[in-house]
C-alpha cells in the first residue's frame, strides 16, 4: 500500500508539471501585457528596467521555470514563515497580482475562510442528506420513495445550480423575504444574534449547492446498495437468523460504502469548481468569485495560479480516492 | 447488427434491430415525455420565429415598449430596451440548442476516435489514455472561462462577433469534454477486438482502417449514442453556465444563459426574466438526461426485450 502510494504520488509530479504548462502556455498566448497598465508618461526605458525586473524580456522557457520556482518554492515558504513568524524566504520575488498589486497568495488566504464555510457546508449537508436517501431508495426498491428519489435526483443535476440559486433567491429573499439574497462576508459571528444572521445567509446558497451534490451522490449510493443487496452473502446472513437492521445496517452498507466513500473525494474538487457559478449568484466573495474578477480584470498571475491550485486539488483528491479504495477493499492490491 | 432497411413495412417478419430499439424506448415513460418536450421546445424556436417576427420600430417607439407586463401582444412581455422577449426566448434557444448539438459532435468525434484508436492500436493505448487521464485532472470550468478570456475578442475581430464567439464556445466545449466518450468507447471496443468476426475479417486480410470502420464502429454505436444524448445536456449547462458568468455570447446575440444572465439584474423587479430561460434550459436539459436514459436501456440487449 506503502509502495502505491508513493509511487502515485511520484506519477502526480509529471501531471502537475504538465498541467502547469497547460495553463502557462495558454495564457502565455493572451494578448495582455504586464506593463499595459503603467501610465503613458513613464519613459521607455524605465518601462524596459521595470520590465527586465518582472523577468517579463526572458526567454518563455526561463519565465516559467521562474514561475515554477515561485509557486512551488518561494510562496511556500512565505506561507510556512507566516506560520511560524521566521521569516524564510527573504524578499524573494513573489507572484504580485497585477489587479491589487499584493501578493496572489495573500488575497487567496483571505478569501479560503468564506469558500470553505460554505462550500464546505454544502458538501458535508449534501452527503448526509443523499447517504439515507440512497440506502432506504435501494432497500425499496421501485417503491414511491424510491420514484420520488430518482425524480428528484434528476431534476438536482439536470437543473443548473444558477437557475436553482436565482430561482431560490425570487422566492425567498424578494417575495417571502426570509432570507437576503447577497452573503455578507464582513459579518463576524461573535453572540447568537450574529450567529443566527449568519445560519440565515447561508441557508440559500448552502442549500443550492447541497441539492445538486446529493442528487448525484445518493444516486451513487442507491445502485452500490442494489449491487451488494443481491450478493449471496446477504441471503446468508438473513439465513443465519440476523435482524434486517444488522444485515442492511452492518453488512450491506459496509460494502456499498466502498465505492461510495471514493465518489465523495473525488467529489471534492468538482465542487469547487460548481462553487464558481454559486458564489456568483449569491455574490459570496470566495475562490470563485476571485478567479471570476481575475479574468474580468485579465490579472492573469491571478488566474494562472487559481487554475492552477484547482488543478492540485483535483489531482490531491484523484490519489486520496485511489488509496481510500485500496485501504477500505482488501479485495483490491495495486502492488 | 444489420443496417437499417428504408421500408419499415417490409420489415415486419424479420424485426430490425431498430425496430425493436423504439419499441423498448416507447415503453420508458420518462423519456417519452422527455422526447415530446424536447421536440416542443425544438419546434418554438426553429418554427416560432416564422411567426413573430421583430416588428420594425423607430427608437422613440421601441423606448415607449420598455418593460412591458405580459400581455396579449407581448406574451412573455417585453426587456429593458424594449425587446420582444418571447423573440428573444426563441432566437436564445436556437443558439443555446444549436451550441449543443455542435459541441456535442465535436466532442463525440474526439472521443470516439481517441477511443477506437487506444482499443484497437495497442501501440497508441498508452499515450492516449495518459492523455485523457491529463485531460481529466484540468479544472476545466476555470479552464473554459480563461480560454473565452483570452479568445474572445481575437476571434470576433477576425469572424465577427457572433460566429466567432460560436466557434469559440463549441470548439472550447468539445475539446474539454470528449474524455468520458473516449474511455468508454475504449473500453467497448477492447472487448470487441477479441471477438471472432473481427479475427474473421483481419484474417482474411482486411486492413485496420476497414475493420474499423465496417465492423467496430458499427457495434459501439450504441454507447456512442448514449453518450451523445447526455453530451447534449452537459454542453448547454456549459454554454449557460459561460453566458451566465458573463463570458459567453454578446447581448444582441442572445442565448438562454445570456438572457438569464441579463435578468438577474433586474429580478427583484421583473422576476419572470429569470424564470423564463432559467426554465428553457432546466426542460431541455431534463428531457435530453431522461431520452439518454430511455435510449440506454433501449440500446441494451439485454434488457431489451424483456
Amino acid at each position: 500500500m506503502l509502495t502505491f502510494t508513493i509511487r502515485r504520488l511520484l506519477l502526480a509530479i509529471p501531471t502537475l508539471l504538465f498541467i502547469s504548462l497547460v495553463i502557462f502556455l495558454l495564457l502565455e498566448l493572451a494578448p495582455g501585457d504586464p506593463m499595459s497598465q503603467v501610465p503613458l508618461t513613464v519613459p521607455p526605458e524605465v518601462k524596459q528596467k521595470m520590465r527586465e525586473a518582472l523577468g517579463a524580456d526572458q526567454p518563455m522557457f526561463f519565465r516559467y521555470m521562474l514561475w515554477l520556482k515561485q509557486f512551488f518554492i518561494i510562496e511556500p515558504l512565505h506561507i510556512l514563515g507566516a506560520i511560524t513568524g521566521i521569516d524564510l524566504a527573504g524578499d524573494a520575488q513573489r507572484i504580485i497580482s497585477w489587479q491589487s498589486r499584493s501578493p496572489v497568495a495573500d488575497i487567496i488566504a483571505q478569501r479560503i475562510p468564506q469558500t470553505l464555510t460554505v462550500i464546505g457546508a454544502a458538501y458535508v449537508i449534501g452527503v448526509l442528506i443523499a447517504l439515507p436517501i440512497g440506502i432506504y431508495s435501494a432497500y425499496r426498491q421501485y417503491s414511491w420513495f424510491d420514484q420520488l428519489g430518482t425524480f428528484i435526483s434528476m431534476i438536482g443535476f439536470s437543473v443548473p445550480t444558477f437557475f436553482t440559486g436565482v430561482l431560490l433567491i425570487v422566492i425567498f429573499s424578494v417575495n417571502l423575504g426570509w432570507f437576503p439574497s447577497i452573503y455578507d462576508t464582513t459579518l463576524k459571528v461573535t453572540d447568537w444574534a450574529s450567529f443566527l444572521k449568519q445560519v440565515k445567509q447561508m441557508v440559500l446558497p448552502v442549500s443550492v449547492l447541497a441539492l445538486y451534490n446529493a442528487a448525484q451522490i445518493s444516486r451513487y449510493m442507491r445502485s452500490s446498495m442494489l449491487d451488494n443487496l443481491g450478493q449471496d452473502y446477504v441471503r446468508t446472513a438473513r439465513s443465519v437468523g440476523m435482524t434486517e437492521r444488522v444485515v442492511v445496517l452492518r453488512d450491506v452498507l459496509r460494502n456499498s460504502m466502498i465505492p461510495v466513500v471514493t465518489v465523495i473525494a473525488l467529489g471534492i474538487p468538482t465542487i469547487f469548481g460548481g462553487a464558481i457559478i454559486t458564489e456568483q449568484v449569491f455574490k459570496v466573495n470566495g475562490l470563485g468569485q476571485l478567479l471570476i474578477s481575475a479574468i474580468h480584470a485579465n490579472d492573469l498571475p491571478m488566474v494562472q495560479t487559481l487554475t492552477f491550485i484547482f488543478a492540485i486539488l483535483i489531482v490531491l483528491f484523484n490519489l486520496i480516492a485511489d488509496v481510500l479504495y485500496g485501504i477500505l477493499d482488501p479485495r483490491i492490491r495495486y502492488d | 447488427m444489420t443496417e437499417t432497411s428504408a421500408s419499415p413495412a417490409a420489415l415486419k417478419p424479420p424485426r430490425s434491430q431498430w425496430r425493436d430499439v423504439w419499441d423498448q424506448f416507447r415503453t420508458h415513460k420518462g423519456a417519452m415525455l422527455g422526447l415530446i418536450v424536447l421536440v416542443s421546445l425544438v419546434l418554438f424556436v426553429t418554427i416560432g420565429p416564422f411567426f413573430r417576427d421583430a416588428p420594425e420600430l423607430t427608437i422613440a417607439q421601441q423606448i415607449k415598449l420598455r418593460n412591458k407586463p405580459p400581455s396579449f401582444e407581448f406574451p412573455f412581455g417585453t426587456d429593458q430596451l424594449g425587446r420582444d422577449m418571447l423573440v428573444r426566448m426563441m432566437e436564445g434557444g436556437k443558439v443555446s440548442i444549436s451550441v449543443g448539438l455542435v459541441a456535442m459532435l465535436i466532442s463525440i468525434t474526439l472521443g470516439s476516435t481517441v477511443g477506437v484508436l487506444a482499443g484497437y492500436f495497442k501501440r497508441l493505448d498508452g499515450p492516449l489514455m495518459r492523455m485523457t487521464d491529463l485531460f481529466l485532472a484540468l479544472p476545466l470550468l476555470p479552464l473554459l472561462l480563461v480560454m473565452v478570456m483570452l479568445f474572445r475578442e481575437k476571434l470576433s475581430g477576425a469572424l465577427g462577433p457572433e460566429a466567432g464567439t460560436f466557434l469559440l464556445i463549441v470548439s472550447a466545449i468539445g475539446v474539454t469534454s470528449w474524455m468520458q466518450a473516449a474511455r468508454i468507447v475504449r473500453g467497448e471496443v477492447l472487448a470487441l477486438k477479441e471477438r471472432e468476426f473481427v479475427l474473421a475479417a483481419r484474417s482474411i486480410g482486411t486492413p485496420p482502417r476497414r475493420v474499423i470502420l465496417r465492423h467496430v464502429l458499427p457495434n459501439v454505436m450504441s454507447p456512442i449514442m448514449v453518450a451523445a444524448t447526455l453530451g447534449i445536456a452537459s454542453a448547454i449547462i456549459t454554454e449557460s453556465a459561460l453566458s451566465f458568468l458573463g463570458l459567453g455570447f454578446p447581448p444582441d446575440f442572445p442565448t438562454w444563459g445570456r438572457l438569464l444572465y441579463d435578468g438577474v439584474e433586474q429580478m427583484q423587479l421583473f422576476p419572470a426574466r429569470v424564470i423564463w430561460p432559467g426554465l428553457a434550459i432546466s426542460l431541455t436539459v431534463l428531457s435530453v438526461n431522461y431520452i439518454g436514459d430511455g435510449l440506454r436501456d433501449a440500446l441494451d440487449p439485454r434488457i431489451r426485450g424483456r
